[in-house]
């Protein structure tokens, strides 16, 4: 049994990243990007029998009763930024089960000026033994001991790590769903940023930002008869690990490591198959990580690909084509749903002056 | 004993929400007698942390605390410039560190003694202990020699 091609996107729509979004609700940025992706998928409203949503910090039921929806199939999905691509995972399997026809995943995030990056902690261990010795801002603490290993262990450098936001960069520079759109950077503006917690700079972390985006997933069945060229949902895995850091037993690995060969198993390719990838890239070591997990570049080798590879839509292997978070803003737990939608987009072809030349198989984490 | 203390004291709470847990109040008593002491599994004979109700190898309840020699290597490390709470903003920058403790267990310090970019991954370290507040002593780590 496998769902291999069974399931397939047919619409999306994305809410612009900005910094803020003054005014506007959770619930009206997500019932806008549902909107916009049924205006995609050309249906209406009461074809959507299914929905998912990001679950931790929002009930799902609130969401379909403000936009008016009562689907026989309902839930959330609490991965945090890997949010969207386990809600399109959670999609599949609720249309390939038959628990619904046509699922919406819809994910946003407002942000007023000057909101904080989090909410209050919870006491627990964080309070008692982290935050008396000084966490760094953010999510920054985590990925800069990950980095400071992976640099001890493998030799990577920051230098190599700044190509990967430069050529993202450059992916940014005209698209209107990035922050920073027209804003170029090289190495040397990377390496002169400031450090927000040594290894990590400024331009090599995340902007939080204000967006959203939708998708319908329906089954290859039907998806034939919807008006945009079906992108087939070949393989997905959903792994995790600690949530903190230092509790892995390798703080160089990540979750990828088992959830990218279930999902390549169940698609029939192989790492050397994938054209192009989308990645989840809070800060360019994550996203480094993660790309070796996959298979996509031999562990410990990722400082030399990136010093060495065109990553932009140019290039050999295109990476994270529309900026990704790091040159395009993160949402919040709506972030890694740009990696979808623009993975999606460029499967249509409708990627415009980045459209990548091989867009038949992408490969996309959360 | 410093008694303008002004950064983040801990604030214990076990797991999410309990905030009447105890259970970690042995490991704040040895550190006021300047030692370091660790949960231990009695099952799977190992050191954990941080302290849990339960053993995350083996979920076993038979648990002890145990001392440790204080000493181990800078496992991770990272230097902050902006730190979360604006209390450690005269610090900065600083070391915030996972510490591997010769008996198996991680757990978040501050290296100090030594220029922050100084510190180097696997360097070897010893606790040092800090006497912040009538109820808490921190346990920092100090760089030692080979």
């Amino acid at each position: 049994m496998s769902m291999r091609g069974a399931t397939a996107i047919v619409a999306f729509s994305e809410i612009p990243t900005r910094r803020t979004y003054p005014g506007r609700t959770m619930n009206g940025l997500l019932a806008e990007a549902a909107r916009e992706a049924m205006a995609d998928a050309q249906i209406l409203k009461d074809d959507i029998d299914g929905l998912v949503v990001e679950g931790g910090d929002i009930y799902p039921t609130d969401v379909g009763e403000y936009m008016g929806l009562s689907p026989n199939f309902i839930t959330g999905v609490s991965t945090m930024g890997a949010s969207g691509g386990t809600a399109i995972g959670v999609a599949a399997m609720a249309v390939y089960s038959g628990l619904a026809k046509n699922v919406l995943v819809t994910i946003a995030a407002p942000r007023e000026a000057g909101m904080p990056f989090g909410g209050p902690p919870n006491p627990g261990m964080r309070t008692e033994f982290e935050n008396p010795y000084g966490p760094a801002v953010a999510a920054n603490t985590g990925y800069a001991l990950m980095y400071s290993r992976h640099m001890h262990e493998y030799g990577t450098t920051q230098e190599q790590l700044a190509h990967l936001a430069v050529n993202q960069r450059f992916n940014a520079l005209e698209n209107d769903n990035a922050v920073f759109r027209g804003q170029s950077i090289t190495v040397q503006d990377v390496l002169d940023s400031r450090y927000i917690n040594y290894p990590l700079r400024i331009l090599e972390s995340v902007m939080p930002c204000a967006g959203g985006g939708a998708a319908i997933v329906t089954s290859a069945d039907r998806a034939k008869s919807f008006p945009n060229k079906p992108v087939y949902i070949l393989g997905v895995g959903i792994a995790s690990d600690p949530l903190t850091g230092w509790q892995r037993e390798r703080l160089t690995q990540s979750a990828v490591t088992r959830s990218a060969p279930i999902a390549l198993n169940m698609s029939g390719y192989g790492p050397k198959d994938i054209q192009f990838a989308e990645f989840y890239d809070c800060y360019t070591i994550l996203e480094a990580v993660c790309l070796e997990d996959a298979g996509l570049v031999k562990k410990g080798e990722i400082g030399p690909f990136f010093a060495e590879t065109d990553t932009t839509y140019k290039g050999t292997f295109p990476i994270n084509t529309d900026g990704g978070q790091l040159s395009g803003g993160q949402a919040g737990d709506a972030g890694g749903f740009r990696h979808i939608t623009e993975a999606v987009r460029q499967i249509m072809g409708r990627a415009g002056v980045r459209q990548v030349a091989r867009n038949d198989l992408c490969m996309t984490n959360g | 004993m410093t008694t303008d203390y002004t950064k983040p004291l801990p604030i214990p709470g076990g797991s999410r929400g309990a905030t009447t847990a105890e259970f970690t109040k042995p490991f704040w008593e040895a550190t006021k007698r300047h030692e370091l002491v660790m949960p231990r599994c009695k099952t799977h004979d190992g050191f954990f942390f941080y302290p849990r109700e339960l053993c995350p190898v083996c979920l076993s309840s038979d648990l002890e605390w145990a001392k440790v020699t204080g000493r181990g290597r800078v496992h991770a490390l990272t230097v902050v410039y902006q730190p979360n709470d604006p209390r450690f903003a005269d610090d900065a920058p600083y070391v915030y560190a996972v510490i591997q403790l010769d008996e198996g267990a991680r757990m978040i310090s501050n290296v100090i003694g030594i220029p922050p970019h100084d510190v180097a991954v696997d360097m070897p370290v010893e606790a040092v202990f800090e006497d912040v507040s009538e109820e808490y002593t921190l346990v920092k780590f100090r760089p030692i020699e080979e």
